[in-house]
């Protein structure tokens, strides 16, 4: 390796833009060991670690980079595990940029470590060695349901096992993972890969997993409770049902919810030729959105063989995706139309769509979220052909559960009303936490929510 | 697994299955349905649930075979299973939370096309198990395609149902809308309610009759889904000028609000693909095209 710039972070290897624009396969191919040791010498390993304030799960970063430096990588991931559940799928997917990195110090002269490509590596290393976290805590004799199996869920789960607790975990669908599974496509995070052995170490702890059962149908909160002998719940059901604008032509076919079209293309695998669920994506595709879901879509439908438009109503610098996200997809081709909203998608006399008619924007005065509002145009008006048009708006709450479990306080948003200290909601031994409680947000925060009522809930049985 | 304790051909390419799910059989009440998955690479179908035994934790499902997964599920026999039975989703019928009181003072007519018997028959016998005095009209295209006919007249009474065939090969003759029409206005029969499940074309035009006639309906709308849970969003529909989703929201809609018209031109959303699909599975892998192709 040249000599290295300690400035400036080991670049990691990636599939070649125009390579991974036609298939599913991982983009990020992360750091090797060699890659890994050179970036964890850059690591001050600073007596006042800010990137462990940074992490909602306060992993001991500098200590496992430490290890990474000593070559001790099963004690880098023992020192991992001992915060968090799901390294490999943080590593991937967290947005260390706003978190962690964003508060090392070499990024005041430079450029921060790489600290979650460093995790990856850890994480990685250890599934491919086969080492799994071990369970060391008595039992307690206590029973915990977990409804939900996502990062919220998962994490809640098993730091609780670890404590000593029976914990069972209710999924709705048939797979568990939650939005790991459904939500974020297989180029940013292999599921059979990753996903599904970190899975699998949460059962190791113990976790019981029950699938294809919908708490707030199946069985209600109050059953868990009341008949079930469950001392306590965690509700980390994820956020819920998407939203629309509310324009015309939205009914069209081939408009569909990023949930939707994430869905059908991640949890049902519609993209293989051997899985039986359909995908409708045609040849032009505009995503409406800015977020993260957005950029999945984008470069799902890219992958799917259709060019690709991003629409969305603000400017660059207020685009909510990880800068990676929007780079990665810039990268791969997809164009992106600013400061532009959509106003009618138009139909052909089927009722497919056909294009969509847009307005340009600009930026006015800062609205309740600080970000500028964004105003129309008088007369800018234009279309922009397409076949497919895809949502992705954000999500409002689903009801299934607050609406059947009795004395459950929920906001003006409908979100379940929690402390996020502890979990703790309005009814006694129900707790709380990750988008559920929130909206919809990021995969590392549901996981230190998870945790956060993990501790209270040992607080509340204890 | 959900293992399938009875599978029975009751008309051409319909079969009724006793299904061992006991989440759903536990809880489950008319108006609500469940999803199926056949195995790891089928889709999620979601099925109206046409009965069910919580002491033996069995539901019983009806179901068709119109595309390449109804097939395949169809191809399963007793003793076999299906991966996956998630439910009940969706909200009951009104009447299953209404004062029973208010309830039995109504005259319910339910109006079932074709398949749609399934999901009547449940409503139909829990009325009637509480004393409720109901019709029931079931159209269909030809006897042969009749179902469920025994099973109906033994919940509801053999004067209280009527059959009629498009052809005319049993029963009236007829649409279930002119069978509606002479219960109403020429045997004067009175009904405070109506319940039309069946084709969207057939609740459409029910519909149409039954606001003519001052009659309120409800219909139970089974649109395209994938999780059932309020995730994804493929089921929305206009009602009332608003966007609902079926899975969460309803199945059952105010019939007078439900814009069948966009609801029937988004059932066209997949039906290339499922022709597609079918056709492999009938003549092998020679019809597959990459998206957008």
């Amino acid at each position: 390796m040249p000599e290295m710039d300690m400035m400036k972070k080991v670049p990691v290897r990636e599939q070649d833009p125009k390579e991974r624009a036609k298939n599913f396969d991982e983009v990020c191919l992360g750091y090797n060991e060699e890659e890994a040791r050179q970036e964890s010498l850059r690591c001050l390993n600073c007596k006042n670690p800010l990137c462990v304030k940074g992490c909602p799960v306060s992993i001991n970063i500098p200590a496992f980079i430490q290890e990474v430096k000593n070559g001790d990588y099963e004690k880098a991931a023992q020192i991992i595990a001992k915060d968090s559940a799901l390294p490999a799928v943080c590593g991937r997917v967290c947005p260390q940029e706003t978190q962690c990195e964003g508060k090392c110090v070499r990024g005041i002269k430079g450029e921060a470590v790489s600290i979650g490509k460093l995790e990856r590596f850890v994480a990685d290393w250890a599934r491919e060695k086969g080492i799994r976290p071990v369970l060391e805590a008595s039992k307690k004799g206590k029973k915990v349901a977990v409804i939900g199996s996502g990062p919220a869920g998962l994490t809640c789960a098993g730091d609780l096992a670890k404590m000593g607790y029976d914990v069972t975990v209710f999924e709705a669908l048939h797979k568990p993972g939650g939005v790991l599974v459904y939500g974020i496509p297989e180029f940013r995070l292999p599921k059979d890969g990753v996903v599904m052995p970190e899975v699998e170490n949460v059962k190791a702890l113990g976790v019981e997993i029950r699938t294809d059962v919908i708490i707030g149908k199946s069985e209600t909160i109050d059953e868990l409770l009341e008949e079930e002998g469950f001392d306590a719940v965690f509700i980390g059901s994820g956020a819920g049902l998407p939203m629309f604008m509310g324009i015309p032509g939205e009914q069209a076919l081939g408009v569909f919810s990023a949930n939707e079209f994430l869905t059908r293309n991640n949890l049902m695998k519609a993209y293989r030729e051997d899985y039986d669920t359909p995908i409708s994506c045609g040849k032009q595709t505009v995503v409406v959105g800015g977020g993260n879901v957005a950029m999945d879509a984008a470069r799902t439908a890219l992958r799917l063989g259709s060019s690709v438009t991003v629409v969305y109503r603000r400017s660059e610098k207020e685009l909510p995706a990880r800068a990676e996200e929007v780079h990665h997809a810039k990268e791969e081709g997809i164009c992106f139309e600013l400061l532009t909203n959509p106003v009618e998608i138009l139909t052909d006399e089927k009722g497919w769509v056909k294009g969509i008619r847009v307005i340009r924007m600009e930026l006015g005065e800062p609205d309740e979220s600080g970000r500028r509002r964004p105003v129309e145009m008088p007369g800018s008006e234009f279309e922009i052909p397409c076949d497919t048009v895809i949502m992705a708006l954000g999500t409002s709450p689903n009801p299934l559960i607050s609406s059947t479990t009795k004395g459950l306080e929920i906001n003006k948003k409908k979100c379940i009303v929690a402390d996020e200290s502890n979990g703790e909601t309005s009814r006694p031994g129900v707790f709380a936490g990750g988008d559920a409680v929130t909206g919809a947000a990021t995969v590392i925060l549901a996981m230190g929510a998870g945790r956060a009522a993990a501790k209270g809930i040992d607080g509340y049985l204890s | 697994m959900f293992e399938i304790l009875e599978a029975k051909l009751l008309a051409e390419k319909i079969y009724r299955m006793t299904v061992k799910a006991p989440n759903v059989a536990r809880s489950c009440e008319p108006g609500q349905f469940l999803i199926v998955r056949t195995d790891e690479k089928s889709e999620r179908i979601a099925l109206t649930i046409c009965d069910y035994d919580r002491e033996k934790g069995t539901v019983v499902i009806v179901l068709q075979a119109v595309g390449a997964s109804t097939m395949k599920m169809l191809s399963l026999k007793a003793g076999d299973s299906f991966a996956d039975v998630v439910g009940p989703l969706g909200r009951p019928s009104d009447f299953v939370s209404e004062d029973l009181e208010e309830v039995k003072k109504r005259r319910y007519l339910f109006v079932a096309g074709g398949l749609g018997t399934a999901p009547v028959y449940p409503q139909v016998k829990w009325l009637k198990e509480r004393g409720v005095d109901v019709d029931v009209i079931i159209g269909t295209k030809c006897h042969d395609t009749l179902i469920m006919e025994d099973e109906m007249i033994s919940v509801a009474g053999k004067e209280h149902v009527f059959i009629t065939t498009d052809d005319g090969s049993y029963g009236r003759s007829g649409m279930v809308t002119a069978v509606v029409e002479d219960l109403v206005k020429n045997e004067g029969r009175k009904y405070d309610i109506c319940v039309a499940i069946g084709p969207m074309i057939m609740m459409k035009f029910v519909c149409k009759l039954t606001k003519e006639l001052g009659l309120p309906t409800i219909v139970s709308m089974n649109p395209i889904m994938v999780d059932g849970t309020g995730m994804c969003g493929a089921c929305r529909l206009v009602v009332g000028g608003k966007v609902k989703f079926a899975c969460v929201d309803g199945p059952e809609f105010d019939g007078f609000e439900v814009d069948f018209d966009g609801a029937m031109k988004r059932m066209a959303l997949y039906k290339t693909e499922e022709g597609r699909k079918l056709l492999e599975l009938q003549e092998g892998n020679t019809h597959h095209g990459s998206c957008g192709a």
